[in-house]
């Protein structure tokens, strides 16, 4: 892949967003409907890219114990609502991963 | 006559110097209400530079994403992307859905910046990241320790953006170098970092019926998307999740209203 294009084209993307509504300065509105949608976007991306990453790590889908990607990101998952904390779920889910991967690969 | 010019001219001496008091108590407690923000970034911005090479992104692109486009979590995103190949064009229209947000972040804060001139709206306008935008939400407050007089805001807004700018551009940098001295990270598994990572941004946004409907149509349309071409299934499933947690939204509205009818 070209990275020039890569970066420019998500510099001119990224840039965009933020500057059309400081550009127009409060000449355009949002309809009720896609400011309630726009609110739903980060979770269900997050989700999306997860979801598939932890249950097929290696291409195939793989519900068993011994899938470690899976099994150390339901426990982040019970981490995260414990701890409430960003850093901590990434450290402890971590540690876990590693733990998991040791004892069962 | 002469005297009451020289009165004036000082007059306006002392306020310009208050002006410029005030400008710069503005940047300072811009910079001041990031620092906890900047703490909580640090690991990320070092996260991102160890494990954009793995990804296979050259070493003066990753410094380039942090430098130009400046968007943490699309960074990441488009990270993991590039891990599995996915074309350019996804890329490009990942980086747009995930940055959507922003449009929410810049309407709100419109009305505080349309006065100002055009090239320094251009410059906040690059610094709106989620960050400085919780610090100006907080600057607005009627109860900000700064008072409700917002005529230098726009300098606690450079501020808080400037030593955010400056704290992710060194991270990076920082994790570039740790990654160079700890090589070959893709095979501990660290690619369950970015994953982790997510899991711990999603997690909180669990706490409505809608926000949970959304979550879990997204992850189950992403198994059922998975094989789609050219990583597709990635927008195909957001979007259904997107549409189950409207859907919700509406029904709850709908029982309301007829639960005031009764």
């Amino acid at each position: 892949m070209n990275e020039f294009w890569l970066i420019f084209g998500m510099f001119v993307i990224t840039f965009g967003i933020r500057f059309v509504m400081f550009a127009f300065a409060g000449k355009i509105t949002f309809p009720v409907w896609m400011q309630q949608s726009l609110k739903f976007v980060p979770p269900a991306v997050l989700t999306a890219i997860i979801v598939p990453a932890v249950v097929m790590p290696f291409g195939d889908m793989d519900f068993s114990f011994s899938n470690v990607y899976l099994l150390a990101a339901i426990i982040s998952v019970v981490i995260s609502l414990v701890t409430k904390s960003l850093l901590k779920t990434i450290f402890f889910g971590m540690l876990v991963f590693l733990l998991l991967k040791f004892l069962i690969a | 006559m002469v005297k009451y010019c020289h009165y004036f001219i000082n007059l306006k001496k002392v306020s310009i110097i208050n002006h410029q008091q005030l400008k710069k108590a503005e940047f300072k407690a811009g910079c001041k209400a990031a620092i906890p923000l900047i703490i909580g970034a640090i690991p990320f911005g070092i996260l991102f530079g160890t494990l954009a090479p793995s990804s296979g992104l050259s070493v003066w692109a990753t410094m380039a994403m942090s430098l130009f486009v400046f968007a943490g979590s699309a960074q990441f995103i488009v990270l993991a992307l590039i891990a599995v190949q996915a074309p350019l064009e996804i890329i490009l229209l990942t980086t747009f859905v995930v940055n959507l947000r922003h449009l929410l972040y810049a309407t709100a804060l419109v009305p505080h910046v349309s006065h100002l001139p055009i090239a320094l709206r251009t410059l906040l306008a690059f610094g709106l990241t989620d960050e400085t935008f919780a610090n100006m939400s907080q600057r607005y407050q009627p109860n900000s320790p700064l008072g409700n007089d917002h005529q230098f805001a726009h300098f606690f807004y450079l501020g808080s953006m400037f030593s955010f700018y400056m704290t992710w551009s060194s991270a990076t940098a920082l994790g570039l170098v740790l990654g160079n001295i700890i090589p070959d990270m893709t095979s501990w598994g660290l690619e369950f970092a970015m994953s982790v990572t997510f899991i711990g941004m999603v997690v909180p946004y669990l706490n409505t019926k809608a926000m949970f409907s959304a979550m879990l149509c997204a992850a189950m349309a992403s198994l059922y998307f998975a094989y789609l071409p050219n990583k597709l299934g990635l927008i195909v499933s957001a979007l259904v999740g997107v549409a189950a947690g409207l859907l919700v939204v509406h029904f709850q509205k709908m029982s309301i209203n007829q639960g005031e009818r009764v």
